[in-house]
C-alpha cells in the first residue's frame, strides 16, 4: 500500500544524505521523494511516498524521528490528503495530430509551455494517478521525454503537521 | 584561542579527564592543545580502532562519555569499527578526527576520506566542523547526544584550518537545546498501570534484562521489581553481570549460546518483560514464535526498538531508570508463582553443578571460568573478547557485583584487551581482567604497549587451542565439510611475546595446577598474562 510520509527536517547540507542513507541501509523502498524549503527558511519539508505495509511504515517513522535533524514526522493518511505531481512531458506532434493531442490536455487541464514543428511540450499538475493516465494517453503519439517531481501533501483542513 | 584550544577547553568543560588517541598531521593542533592540559590524560594507542575500544570500555565503566581522537584519512577508517562496535551496544562515545583543509575538501587530497558520510549508518550523530566559533556548541551538543536518550558515539570531523582559525568569542552553551532531538524519559502512567496489572494476573512470569539496564544505571530498580514481585530473571548477554550467580531469581542468559535453564524459562513463561533489550536475533532466536505464546512487555528507551523485531502487548518507552521506579511506586502485586520459581530452580541448580569433561594436556574453559570467579574480587570487572571465550565467559563465569564488558552487538574480535585498558583507566584501582582466544589477542595485542606503558594492573586470561575456535565449531557442522582455514599456525610464543613487553606469563596445561596458577596470576602486581592451554576440538555446547 502506497503511503504518504511526511517530513520536516533542518534546512543543512547533508540531511538529505542522512535520510536516503537510512533507506538504504534499513532496505525500506522509496517510491518518489521531493524536497524543499517551508516558510520557515531553517525548516525544509520532504515528502516520501513508501510502498510497504503498516509495520514497516510504523518502523520507517520511528527510524526517521531518531536522526537529529529531524524535527517532525507524520504519516498522512490517503482520505485526508491533498497530494499532486507535476509532471512535464514533450510529445512528438506534427500538423497531423497536434490537435488531437489538444484535444487530450484540454479534457486533462494540461497546458503548453513550448512548441516546435514537431513536437509539444506539455505541463500537468495532478494526482498521480491522473498524470498516469495523461501519460498513457499521449504514448500512442510517440513520447520523447518525461519528467515528473515526486508528489508533494498537505493534509486537508485548517491543521498542520 | 585557536579552534584546537576551544576544543580542548569544551572537553574540560564536559569533565573530560582522559583521552585515547593517535596524531596524525591533520590534528596536530588539538594534540599541540592538549599538551598545556594536564587534567586531561593521554594514551597513544597502537591502532586506532583500539582507541576506540578503550574509549568504550572507559565509557561502559565510568558511565562517562569516553573520548577519542585519530588523524584524517587511514586514521578515521581504522577508527571505524571501535564506532561501530559501540553504536552496537549503544555506548557514549564522542570520536574526533582531523581533516584536511576545508578549502580542499572534496578534491581527494593526501590523508582525505568522507567520514561523517562513512560514519552515517552506525553512529547516532556526526559534525562536520566548517567555523571555529561553532565549536563550543558542536562539543556540547555531540556529550548531550551521546550521553542522553539511548547512548551512542558522535563523530566531530574538523578540518585542520578550522582547529588553526581564531575564535572572535568563546560562546559556552549553558544548555543545550536541539529541536528534533527530545529524548522520552518518563513512561506513560496508563501503561505502567497495566503493567502492574498483567504482572498480577501471570503465573509463569520472566523478565529478560539487557544492557539498557546498566545504561540508565537501574540495576537497583530491576533487582527491587525482581525481589518485589519474585520474578525470575533472565539476561541477553550485555546484561549479564545485573545479577550475581548466586541470587535466587537469576536464570541465567538466554539466546542461541544461552543458559539452558533461561532458554527453558522463556520458552515456558506466559508473561515476558523485556527491559532495555532490542530482542535481537542472538538472544531471541524465533521472537515469531515468543510473540504468538506469550504476553509481552517491552521497556525500552528508544521507541524504534520496540516493534522492530517483536511486535509487544505493552510498549513502554522512556528511561529504564524512571519506568522501573515507576512500576516500584504502585507496589505490584506479586503473581502467584512460587511452582514456577521452584521448577526454574531445579534446572538452575542442574546446569550449575554440571560436571564439565576434562582432557589431560588440556584445561576446559568453562572449568577455569568457575574458578577464575570464585577467586575474583567482589566487583571485578572482565572484559570478554569475541569467540568461543566469549560464549564460555558469558555462559560459566560466576558473576557478584562486578561488571562484565563484551562485544555483544558486533561481536567485534579484539575488543577485550583495548576495552579492559580503557576500564582500568577509568578505575584504576578496580580489579580487571581480560578474557581473550589466540585469535582474538592477535587481534590487539600491540596494545600490550599501552599496559607496559601505564605499568598498569591489568590481568590478561588466553585460551590457547591454535585455532579460530567459534568458527572451528560452526565448520564442524553440517553444511559444512570440517574446519578449513581457522588454524593459527604461525602463531608467536605467547610467554615470548609477555617477555618482550616485560609482562610476566603463567601458562597452563593441567587442570590440578589451575588453582595455584589462577592465584599466581591475581596475585601478581602489575599486570600478568595467563595462557590456558586448550584442545582444540573442545566446543562451547560441551
Amino acid at each position: 500500500m502506497k503511503q504518504t510520509i511526511s517530513v520536516l527536517v533542518e534546512n543543512q547540507a547533508g540531511v538529505l544524505n542522512r535520510i536516503t542513507g537510512l533507506f538504504s541501509r534499513r532496505a525500506f523502498n522509496i517510491d518518489s521523494l521531493a524536497v524543499g524549503v517551508t516558510d520557515d527558511p531553517t525548516i525544509s519539508r520532504i515528502t516520501i511516498i513508501v510502498d510497504s505495509g503498516n509495520s514497516v511504515v510504523e518502523q520507517v517513522e520511528k527510524q526517521l524521528n531518531k536522526l537529529i535533524e529531524v524535527i517532525k514526522v507524520r504519516t498522512i493518511p490517503e482520505d485526508k490528503m491533498i497530494g499532486r505531481e507535476l509532471v512535464l512531458l514533450k510529445v512528438n506532434a506534427t500538423n497531423k495530430t497536434r490537435q488531437d493531442i489538444m484535444t487530450i490536455c484540454d479534457i486533462m487541464g494540461a497546458k503548453v509551455d513550448d512548441i516546435s514543428p514537431n513536437s509539444l511540450t506539455l505541463e500537468l499538475s495532478d494526482t498521480p494517478d491522473r498524470i498516469d493516465t495523461f501519460e498513457a494517453m499521449l504514448r500512442p503519439f510517440s513520447i520523447l521525454e518525461v519528467v515528473r517531481t515526486g508528489v508533494i501533501a498537505l493534509q486537508k483542513g485548517g491543521g498542520k503537521i | 584561542m585557536n579552534g584546537a584550544q576551544a576544543l580542548i577547553e569544551s572537553l574540560k568543560r564536559e569533565g573530560v579527564t582522559h583521552i585515547f588517541g593517535y596524531a596524525g598531521a591533520t590534528i596536530c593542533p588539538a594534540v599541540d592543545a592538549l599538551k598545556d592540559t594536564p587534567s586531561i590524560g593521554y594514551t597513544l594507542v597502537r591502532t586506532e580502532q583500539n582507541a576506540g575500544h578503550m574509549a568504550s570500555g572507559y565509557g561502559r565503566v565510568s558511565g562517562k562519555v569516553g573520548v577519542c581522537m585519530v588523524t584524517s584519512g587511514p586514521g578515521a577508517t581504522n577508527l571505524i569499527t571501535g564506532i561501530a562496535t559501540a553504536y552496537m551496544d549503544s555506548i557514549p562515545m564522542v570520536a574526533i578526527t582531523g581533516q584536511v583543509p576545508s578549502h580542499l575538501l572534496g578534491r581527494d587530497i593526501f590523508q582525505e576520506v568522507d567520514i561523517t558520510g562513512a560514519v552515517a549508518p552506525f553512529s547516532k550523530h556526526s559534525y562536520l566542523v566548517k567555523n571555529s566559533n561553532d565549536i563550543p556548541r558542536v562539543v556540547r551538543e555531540a556529550f548531550h547526544i551521546a550521553s542522553t536518550g539511548r547512548p551512542g558515539p558522535v563523530l566531530i570531523d574538523i578540518p585542520i584550518d578550522v582547529q588553526e582559525q581564531t575564535l572572535k568569542h568563546f560562546d559556552w552553551p549553558e544548555t543545550v537545546n536541539i529541536r528534533g532531538y527530545k529524548p522520552s524519559v518518563k513512561g506513560n502512567d496508563l501503561q505502567i498501570r497495566r503493567v502492574v496489572e498483567a504482572i498480577a494476573k501471570a503465573r509463569q512470569p520472566i523478565i529478560c534484562a539487557g544492557g539498557g539496564v546498566w545504561l540508565a544505571d537501574a540495576q537497583a530498580e530491576l533487582l527491587k521489581l525482581a525481589e518485589d514481585t519474585g520474578i525470575p530473571v533472565v539476561k541477553t548477554m550485555m546484561g549479564i553481570s545485573l545479577m550475581p550467580t548466586r541470587h535466587p531469581l537469576n536464570m541465567g542468559m538466554i539466546g542461541a549460546h544461552g543458559n539452558h535453564c533461561a532458554n527453558k524459562a522463556l520458552a515456558k513463561s506466559d508473561l515476558l518483560i523485556m527491559v532495555g533489550t532490542r530482542a535481537a536475533d542472538r538472544a531471541i532466536v524465533q521472537p515469531a514464535e515468543i510473540q504468538r505464546r506469550m504476553a509481552t512487555i517491552h521497556i525500552d528507551v528508544d521507541p524504534a526498538e520496540i516493534g522492530k523485531n517483536m511486535q509487544a502487548a505493552v510498549p513502554l518507552v522512556g528511561d529504564v531508570k524512571v519506568i522501573l521506579r515507576q512500576i516500584l511506586a504502585l507496589s505490584p502485586t506479586p503473581p502467584d508463582c512460587a511452582q514456577w520459581r521452584a521448577q526454574l530452580a531445579d534446572y538452575r541448580k542442574a546446569e550449575l553443578s554440571r560436571q564439565f569433561p576434562s582432557r589431560s594436556g588440556s584445561v576446559f574453559p568453562g572449568t577455569v571460568m568457575r574458578r577464575l570467579g570464585d577467586k575474583l574480587e567482589d566487583d571485578a570487572v572482565v572484559c570478554a573478547d569475541v569467540g568461543q571465550n566469549q560464549i564460555f565467559t558469558c555462559k560459566y563465569l560466576p558473576q557478584k557485583h562486578g561488571r562484565l564488558l563484551t562485544s555483544g552487538g558486533l561481536g567485534t574480535m579484539g575488543y577485550a584487551l583495548p576495552a579492559g585498558v580503557g576500564a582500568k583507566v577509568a578505575q584504576p584501582d578496580r580489579q580487571t581482567v581480560v578474557i581473550c582466544g589466540d585469535g582474538s589477542f592477535q587481534m590487539a595485542m600491540n596494545e600490550l604497549a599501552a599496559v607496559k606503558c601505564a605499568g598498569m594492573d591489568l590481568k590478561i586470561l588466553l585460551f590457547r587451542n591454535n585455532t579460530l575456535g567459534l568458527v572451528h565449531q560452526i565448520q564442524s557442522r553440517a553444511p559444512y565439510h570440517g574446519p578449513f582455514g581457522v588454524d593459527l599456525d604461525g602463531s608467536p610464543d605467547f610467554e615470548t611475546i609477555a617477555a618482550a613487553y616485560g609482562i610476566p606469563c603463567v601458562t597452563v596445561c593441567e587442570e590440578e595446577n589451575l588453582d595455584d596458577s589462577i592465584n599466581r596470576f591475581l596475585a601478581e602486581k602489575g599486570p600478568c598474562l595467563m595462557i590456558c592451554q586448550v584442545h582444540p576440538d573442545v566446543a562451547t555446547t560441551d
